[in-house]
Formats: structure tokens, sequence, C-alpha cells
């Protein structure tokens, strides 16, 4: 359900590419995202999650929280219609749509991502979504999104 | 915590500013930019400039205190202080760390300054050519989260569907910016009057942001100078004291990305005590207030979280007659502000606060003894001040 059967990215190529930071805190997220897996920052002493990474977490304080595997789906707690192109590779695309995303079954952190879908379609906050991998296997370097749908 | 506080210290004696151009068109370099603005404030202060023994700013600024120090050939530098984050949410906060490094003797005389060429350096509403991104970026950009407006518009957006704020509230924010501008010849929308008409004509730039709605680009620079209060009077001017500052955000609001607790805020939540507390002063005592405009949204959430309109208020007060000079209920951004006057990283607002406490502004409020200005808001840190007239001390 959640694999994309789309064959053209939701944005123009030419957007910067994401990768880990050189320390690889966030390396879990983005290899997890390449495999079709989204992964999560679960700490296993006190149970909190925790999004985007830290090396440790917030609450206890225990150092190197866990990367769990969680279901994307989630709901929409904010939205944002783009129409003013801030980089080269957005001339004469858009509007586009960008949600942030909470993901109640992983303490309700939020994620951003594009609302895939008709881009001057009616939002509504709380609009339960399933998520959608969009995978750049050619690209240099290789990488992967998350998207959003309204179930 | 008895007994520390800048309350009246510390003195505001002089201010300048470069000529404010539209980005990319200034003749001068940043640098050039800084030294005119700084040169400007000792003019206005009639004051040496070897006399300056200090330097703060924020905001990543470029021009360093060691090179200005040398260019302007001052004596000895004793204080050189950044604002660590935060932006254009630093102007209050390097106004503050200034007056703290002279209330505690380690300088007599600190310019505090922005200079900001985006002709030189590039712009704040373009993304910069990468090929790749690390860090809290990389979970924004490559969903076209590139630049501040797709930053901060699902925040207002937020903030306005949490608590009912209307477009009409963002649009009198922005109507009475640009009617200041209109008598201040400094304003780069001098002669470029917004109504209500065209407010609502202009194009998106990220819903709920219309163009209207996001502050200029710019280049220029503005400083102030600031000086102990045992001084403040053997300076021409009237001094405009330090009532009270603070700086900072609240739990977790750097959690990146979007995941501060307290989202659909402006940060100033747990500024606006330490504030009112430090200047011995309420909200009903402000009389005229600057606030930093990168979105109007962001306006309407700093005036509220400063206890200056409630939530439940907030759309039938924020309409433009209560906002303009002299005499609305609230003037608010009598420069024209980032919107209007120039985007000057919010150091304009500072200024203009000094003069309406002195009574020059081109736009002068009827009650001008307590000016606030509220820094970025929506980062962190934020940063707010207070500035009084002699009458408040």
């Amino acid at each position: 359900m959640t694999q994309s059967l789309r064959t053209s990215p939701y944005l123009p190529a030419g957007l910067p590419i994401p990768v880990p930071e050189p320390s690889g805190v966030s390396e879990p997220y983005w290899s997890g995202l390449r495999a079709g897996r989204l992964l999560v920052q679960h700490c296993p002493a006190c149970g909190t999650w925790q999004f985007g990474a830290e090396w440790l977490c917030h609450r206890c304080h225990r150092f190197d929280p866990v990367w769990e595997e969680v279901q994307p789906t989630g709901r929409i707690y904010s939205w944002e219609r783009v129409w003013h192109p801030s980089h080269p590779a957005l001339n004469g695309h858009g509007p586009y749509l960008v949600v942030l995303v909470e993901l109640p079954q992983a303490g309700n952190v939020r994620m951003v991502g594009n609302l895939l879908g008709d881009p001057l379609q009616e939002v509504v906050i709380g609009t339960d979504v399933l998520g959608e991998f969009e995978h750049h296997h050619d690209a240099d370097p290789p990488f992967s999104l998350l998207h959003w749908r309204s179930r | 915590m008895a007994g520390r506080t800048l309350r009246g210290k510390v003195a505001v004696i002089g201010i300048g500013e470069s000529v404010y151009y539209r980005h990319g068109r200034s003749p001068d370099p940043e640098f050039k930019l800084a030294l005119q603005a700084i040169l400007a404030a000792c003019a206005d202060a009639s004051l040496a400039p070897a006399e300056i023994d200090g330097f703060a700013s924020y905001g990543d600024e470029r021009s360093e205190s060691s090179r200005l120090a040398a260019a302007l050939g001052i004596r000895r530098l004793r204080s050189s202080i950044m604002q660590w984050g935060g932006g254009g949410g630093g102007c209050c906060a390097a106004v503050a760390n200034g007056a703290a490094a002279i209330a505690t003797g380690q300088a007599d005389c600190v310019v505090v300054f922005r200079s900001l060429a985006q002709g030189e350096y590039g712009r704040y509403g373009r993304s910069p050519a990468l090929d790749t991104i690390a860090g809290e970026k990389a979970y924004l950009m490559p969903y076209g989260v590139l630049a501040p407006p797709q930053r901060f518009a699902m925040r207002v957006r937020r903030y306005m569907h949490e608590h009912g704020i209307r477009h009409e509230a963002m649009r009198a924010i922005a109507l009475a910016s640009y009617h200041h501008a209109q008598a201040n010849p400094r304003a780069i929308m001098a002669g470029k009057p917004l109504d209500a008409e065209r407010y609502d004509a202009s194009r998106w730039i990220a819903e709920p942001f219309r163009l209207f709605d996001c502050c200029q680009e710019n280049d220029g620079a503005a400083a102030l100078i600031l000086v102990d209060a045992e001084r403040a009077r053997d300076f021409p001017h009237k001094p405009a004291y330090l009532l009270g500052a603070a700086s900072g955000s609240g739990y977790r609001a750097g959690a990146d990305p979007h995941n501060s607790p307290a989202y659909a805020s402006a940060n100033f939540g747990t500024l606006a005590p330490d504030l009112y507390r430090m200047a011995e002063v309420s909200p009903s005592d402000v009389g005229v207030v600057q606030s930093y405009e990168n979105f109007t949204g962001g306006v309407v959430m700093a005036l509220i979280e400063h206890g200056l309109v409630s939530a439940e208020t907030a759309n039938d007060f924020l309409q433009l007659e209560n906002l303009i000079a002299p005499s609305g209920q609230l003037p608010l951004n009598t420069s024209g502000g980032n919107l209007a006057e120039c985007y000057m990283h919010g150091f304009e607002l500072v200024l203009e606060a000094v003069r309406q406490i002195r009574g020059t502004s081109t736009n002068q409020a009827s009650r001008n003894d307590v000016a606030l200005v509220a820094g970025g808001p929506m980062v962190t840190p934020a940063s707010t001040l207070i500035l009084g007239s002699e009458a408040t001390l």
C-alpha cells in the first residue's frame, strides 16, 4: 500500500539531495527510506519517541535511542501551498503542497512532506494521510523521500 | 534574583543608518555600509568614534568587530559580542548583550549594529545552489521548503487554525507598516502606498502568505550607541533607557524539523514575563510597539504573546485605525518596519523605538514613554526589549 506507483517525482529534479550529516546521527533514517521503511528514534529505557535524530533521548538522557520501524500513516497537523519558486529548479513549476504530518503511533512526532494529488485540492488540518515512498535510485547520490496522500 | 537587572542602567545615546536600498542596489559593499551607519550614529551622539570600546551584533554578522576597530582606529577593543543563533531574532538580544557588558564594567561605549548587503552576499529568499543537504534542512529542502516563507507558513497556518485568526488581521499589520512608511523619507516603500484592495489582489507566495505579508530584502546598515546611564545626559539627545530585555525560547523550541512542542507560537511565551518583570511595566503601559515582520502572521503571534492583545480579541482589534500613530490604541511599526522601511534584520525597528522615546519619529506616537521591540518571531532564540524615557526611571 505504501509503495509508490508513480513514475515521476512530485517536484522537479534539481533540488538539494538529502544526505546524512558527517556524524551519521540521522543515517538510519535516510537508509530506511531507501529501503521503503520509515524509522523513528524510540528510547528503549523510557519509551519516548523522537524525530529528527539526536544522540540521546531528550526525556531520560539515555544515549543512542533505537531506530524503530513505524507504519507511514498520520494526520495533517499543518500545511502550505507554495506558489513562489525559491529555487531555480522550481521556476515555472507550482503551486505545490507541503504538509506537516503528525504520527500518533509514534508519540505524535511530526514530519514534513508533500501532499500528493491535485495541488489545488482543499487541505484540512486533521485529515488522515498515508505515506508513499518516492525513490530516486538513479540519482547521485541515490535517495528516497516520503510523501503523503489523503486517505 | 534581587538586584540582577539591566533596568535603567544603560541608555541609547546615538542612532544612525546608511542609505537603505533595495536588495542588490547598494553601490557600496556591506562593510562600508556598516562603517557609514556607525559613523552616522557617532555624529548623532556627538561622540568621537575613538570612544567606542565594544561591538555587539547578531544574525551571523559578517562585519567583524576587530576589523571595525582597526578601520575606525579605536584605542582599545574590550567587548566583542555576538548573539548565538536565531538570525534576525537576535536584534534585541544584541542590544541587551551590549548593555550587559557596560553594566558589568566590561565596556564603556558599545556600538550595536547590523549590516546586510544582500546584493553582495545573496538573498534569504532564494535558496543557494547546493547539490546535497544535510542536517535540519535535509528534512525540508527536498520537499520544496527552502526559504523563510515556506519555513514559516505552516507555523502561522497552525496558529490561525488553533486561534481562529483571520487573514484580515494579517492584512492590518501590512497596511500599518505601509501607512507609516509614506511619511518616512528613509523608507524604501515611501511613495508606494498599500490599501486593502491591492493587498487582497497580491499574489500568493506560500499560503497563507501573500506578497505583502512577507518582508523585503534590502541592502543597508543600522547602528546605535550604548553608554552607562550615568553619562547618558551628557549627550545632545534625550536618552532612551533600556528598561528590560529577554531572549531565548521555550521547551524544545529547537526540535527540528518542525517538532517544537509549542509549534503554533512565536517563541515569546517564556520571554514576555521576564521582559515585563525586568522593565517593571505591564503591557498596558506600552505606548508604541515595533514588532519584527518576517511575516505578518508572526507579528500577530508576537503581539498576543506579549499580552498586547488577546487571541480572542485579535480579529477585532487588529484593524488599521488601532495600529497607526499618533493616537491609535497601539501604534505599530511606525517607521514602516521590515515590510516597508527596510529589512535591516529588524535593527531599523530598534532605532525607531529610540526615535519614539526621543519624540522625533516621522510617525510620532502620542504615548511614547515606554516603547517595546519584539525581535524575530518564530525563531529560536528570539529576543525582545523595552526602552523607556527618563520619566520611567
